[in-house]
């Protein structure tokens, strides 16, 4: 090759990367105020707040962690409220059901005391640890190790509310969040959900063949004002207790602070948020 | 010019086979601007002017989602003294109910194939499946 | 020079046909897959990773190989190995392009790949795998492709190259140190938890890595009439032997810490994985025969290799078995044991096989044929090179 010629694709080789690079460049220093700053019709700029008391206390959340109590005392005996809980979850998200233990997906659900608490003795166990099933569900760790193996930030804690929240639209599925939960809490899309979906939940859209989906906290219920639909299946017993761990005056503080409790995997340090009486 | 009896032919033939999608489609109704269908409910406004929707309404939902998702931003958006919960099955699907007739009439002209409804639901697919009680 | 691997013979090109037939199979089990999902493997909810990140992992460890040609030869003068440090670098290429396509094939959603650049995370160790190991591999290519280039041409390497080499050295450790990131800081997954699985990985991939090379050598000798020379095959057997004993010894490590303080977390996935679990009056052990198949591979491997340095004897058969059992015995240590043994109880206890499918199998062995196909092609170039400046 003459010497003309490879200095002209040199150039133009450095140019051409120039020219790709130049918009990641561009993105990576705009700062975020700049790209919202930029629409200034309604929808985009005016946010309209609404007085309401609900609204506002939602979103209102500053140091809040949110978490869960289940008081399975009142629930020996009573597997279909075990169920029922179970059944809310999976017409409230559209959750497929796969009669399948390898490609199944499941949020909330029952397993043995042994299970549940791998760090627990069976050993001699009371007769009703043996023959009942406990809930178990995403714990939404203050310190998650999901959300500390993600590449892509598909799995996130919700500064304002504690939640592990995950964002269907970003995750690439490469299940390292599944690897990292201690819980084992995530399920996979491992095929296209939608011929498993009983029941459509207009309100609530499906996940795509290839995602990570968990429980989290029925955030869209939260924001109507509502509570997660596990805790309210069992409202007549009042088995699952849900707030705000932070606040010292909310019902679930006051419980802990009465009744002992105990939590799956609590040496692992990774601070869950859902705390059980047995 | 050596071989003028092949360049010369084969020089249109390329030209022809370059300029196949305009000459093509020019006589053909592939090339008719689509017009979606407005909601059968009657609607006149939407979150924003329709030109405005038409050049920027995918940059608008992805703000949408980063808002809800990672912001926890969810409070409603009002417009014209109407109210929208922020996304895509809560707002746009409530007037615009027929996905064939509005959005894919100009997502198929344009060859734009979105993700969306992989996992957001129509009101004709919701109700395929409904509550039986 | 890539115009070198295009002129062969014909059994230049059956290889590379027989090689073409199996991509094609491995191309067409991926298609099926990604229009379906992931559905198609045998990996389930308490099982997600599996054959295609354990071969990733194997893979890895191949690449990281290289650095025991480099090494020696950069850092420490060491002539005998001038004439294949090109193929340590080459093989390292071919690998990390394994690797890559392994991790494409086993993410759900590959077309969204480009979120780990677009959205860095630099808490997630594989946000920093994927660095290391494209980084290596640009790595490899610049400082392969510019000395045998200057080899060609009988001309000194540039100058600016050698930070290059350089600087592979420590990034070579990085990449498989960075892969055991991945699993040793798992809260949940106690057979992983360990600080020895870094150096563990490192040990057996300066053994594999190699391993592959000399037979490959071997190989060469025969068809392509190129002789790495007595001296540098003897002495890549003695740190293969060297890695081989020190890999053995912290799987023994594992053993005794398992056994020895019976935590059933450390001891459970080594009984899995050497003498089956009973659960439920159910007795898993599909992995057994595997295991001590590596077990003894691994130790007769290292027997021959020994028997020829002890008596200053040995042929190139006996070299090239050596080598390949050594090699096989880790790969079934690797690349079957380590990730299915520390995923077989789930973290609620429960025991769940794994058995790959066809679909999957068949992707696995077109992206391992893809490889040997780019190392057939690179080593073709290397040694045409060499047989152009030598005469």
């Amino acid at each position: 090759m003459d010497k003309q010629r490879r200095k002209f694709l040199k150039i133009a080789g450095a140019t051409a990367l120039a020219g790709i690079g130049a918009p990641a460049v561009v993105k990576l220093t705009a700062s975020p105020a700049l790209a919202s700053s930029t629409a200034t019709t309604d929808a985009h700029g005016v946010q309209a707040e609404h007085g309401s008391a609900g609204h506002g206390a939602e979103s209102a959340s500053q140091g809040v962690r949110l978490g869960l109590l289940i008081d399975m005392r009142k629930l020996y005996g009573h597997p279909e409220l075990l169920d029922k809980a179970t059944a809310a979850c999976v017409k409230a998200h559209n959750i497929p059901q796969i009669d399948s233990k390898k490609s199944e997906i499941k949020w909330i659900w029952k397993t043995p005391f042994a299970n549940a608490f791998t760090d627990q003795t069976v050993n001699h166990a009371s007769k009703t640890t043996l023959e009942n099933d406990f809930l178990v569900l995403c714990n939404h760790c203050d310190e998650p190790p999901c959300v500390r193996v993600c590449p892509t930030k598909a799995t996130y804690r919700d500064k304002d509310t504690g939640i592990v929240s995950m964002d269907y639209h970003r995750c690439i599925g490469c299940r390292f969040c599944m690897m990292g939960c201690p819980y084992g809490a995530r399920s996979f899309n491992w095929f296209d959900p939608r011929p498993y979906i009983k029941e459509y939940n207009p309100d609530f859209p499906t996940r795509m063949r290839g995602v990570v989906e968990k429980c989290t906290f029925c955030r869209e219920r939260l924001a109507l004002g509502q509570e997660p639909a596990c805790v309210e299946a069992v409202k007549e017993v009042g088995a699952i207790v849900f707030g705000d761990l932070n606040d010292p005056n909310s019902e679930i503080r006051r419980i802990l602070d009465k009744e002992h409790t105990i939590q799956r995997q609590a040496a692992l340090g990774t601070k869950p948020s859902v705390f059980y009486i047995v | 010019m050596y071989n003028k009896g092949t360049i010369i032919p084969g020089l249109i033939l390329f030209v022809l086979l370059v300029t196949f999608p305009f000459w093509f489609n020019a006589f053909s109704t592939a090339s008719t601007v689509p017009k979606p269908e407005l909601p059968p409910g009657g609607e006149k406004q939407c979150v924003a002017p329709a030109a405005e929707m038409r050049a920027s309404h995918m940059v608008m939902l992805n703000q949408w989602r980063d808002e809800v998702l990672r912001d926890g931003k969810r409070t409603a958006v009002t417009v014209g003294g109407k109210e929208y919960r922020k996304g895509l099955q809560m707002a746009c699907m409530q007037c615009h109910t027929n996905k064939e007739k509005f959005c894919d009439s100009c997502h198929l002209y344009t060859s734009v194939t979105p993700y969306c409804w992989d996992c957001h639901l129509t009101p004709a697919l919701a109700a395929e499946k409904k509550e039986t009680h | 020079m890539i115009e070198k691997a295009l002129r062969g013979n014909s059994n230049y090109w059956m290889w590379l046909a027989f090689l073409s037939a199996f991509i094609a199979v491995g191309g067409i089990c991926y298609i099926r897959q990604f229009l379906f999902g992931m559905g198609l493997t045998g990996m389930g909810r308490d099982l997600s990773w599996g054959l295609y990140i354990s071969q990733f992992t194997f893979l890895v460890g191949v690449a990281a190989g290289g650095l025991m040609l480099v090494l020696p030869y950069y850092i420490h003068n060491y002539k005998a190995f001038g004439r294949i440090t090109i193929l340590g670098e080459f093989l390292a290429i071919a690998s990390l392009i394994m690797c890559l396509m392994f991790i494409m094939a086993d993410i759900g959603q590959p077309i969204r790949g480009l979120n780990m650049i677009l959205h860095p995370t630099p808490n997630s160790m594989l946000f920093w795998d994927m660095v290391v190991l494209l980084g290596y591999l640009t790595l490899n290519v610049i400082c392969g492709w510019v000395i045998l280039t200057a080899e060609r041409k009988q001309v000194k390497p540039p100058k600016w190259v050698y930070i290059f080499v350089y600087i592979s050295i420590p990034f070579a450790v990085s990449i498989h140190t960075v892969t055991a990131m991945l699993y040793c800081g798992l809260p949940g997954r106690h057979f992983w938890l360990s600080a020895i699985t870094a150096p563990r990985f490192l040990a057996s991939a300066f053994a594999a890595g190699p391993a592959l090379i000399v037979i490959a050598c071997l190989i060469m000798k025969r068809i392509a009439h190129f002789d790495a020379g007595k001296e540098a095959i003897n002495k890549i057997t003695t740190i293969i032997m060297y890695a081989a004993i020190i890999n053995a010894f912290f799987v023994c490590l594992e053993f005794f810490v398992g056994w020895y303080s019976n935590i059933p977390g450390h001891k459970h996935s080594l009984e899995y994985l050497f003498f089956g679990l009973e659960h439920n009056g159910h007795v898993y052990n599909n992995l057994v025969p595997f295991m001590w198949s590596s077990v003894i591979l691994c130790f007769a491997g290292l027997g021959v290799l020994a028997y020829m340095k002890i008596t200053k004897t040995g042929s190139d058969l006996m070299i090239g078995l050596g080598c390949a059992m050594i090699f096989i015995a880790l790969w079934l240590d690797k690349g079957l044991g380590f990730v299915m043994g520390g995923l077989v109880v789930n973290p609620l206890d429960e025991i769940v096989e794994y058995y790959p499918t066809a679909n999957e199998i068949a992707v696995s062995l077109g992206i391992w044929a893809t490889g040997i196909f780019l190392v057939t092609v690179l080593y073709k170039i290397a040694v045409k090179v060499e047989h152009e400046v030598e005469g």
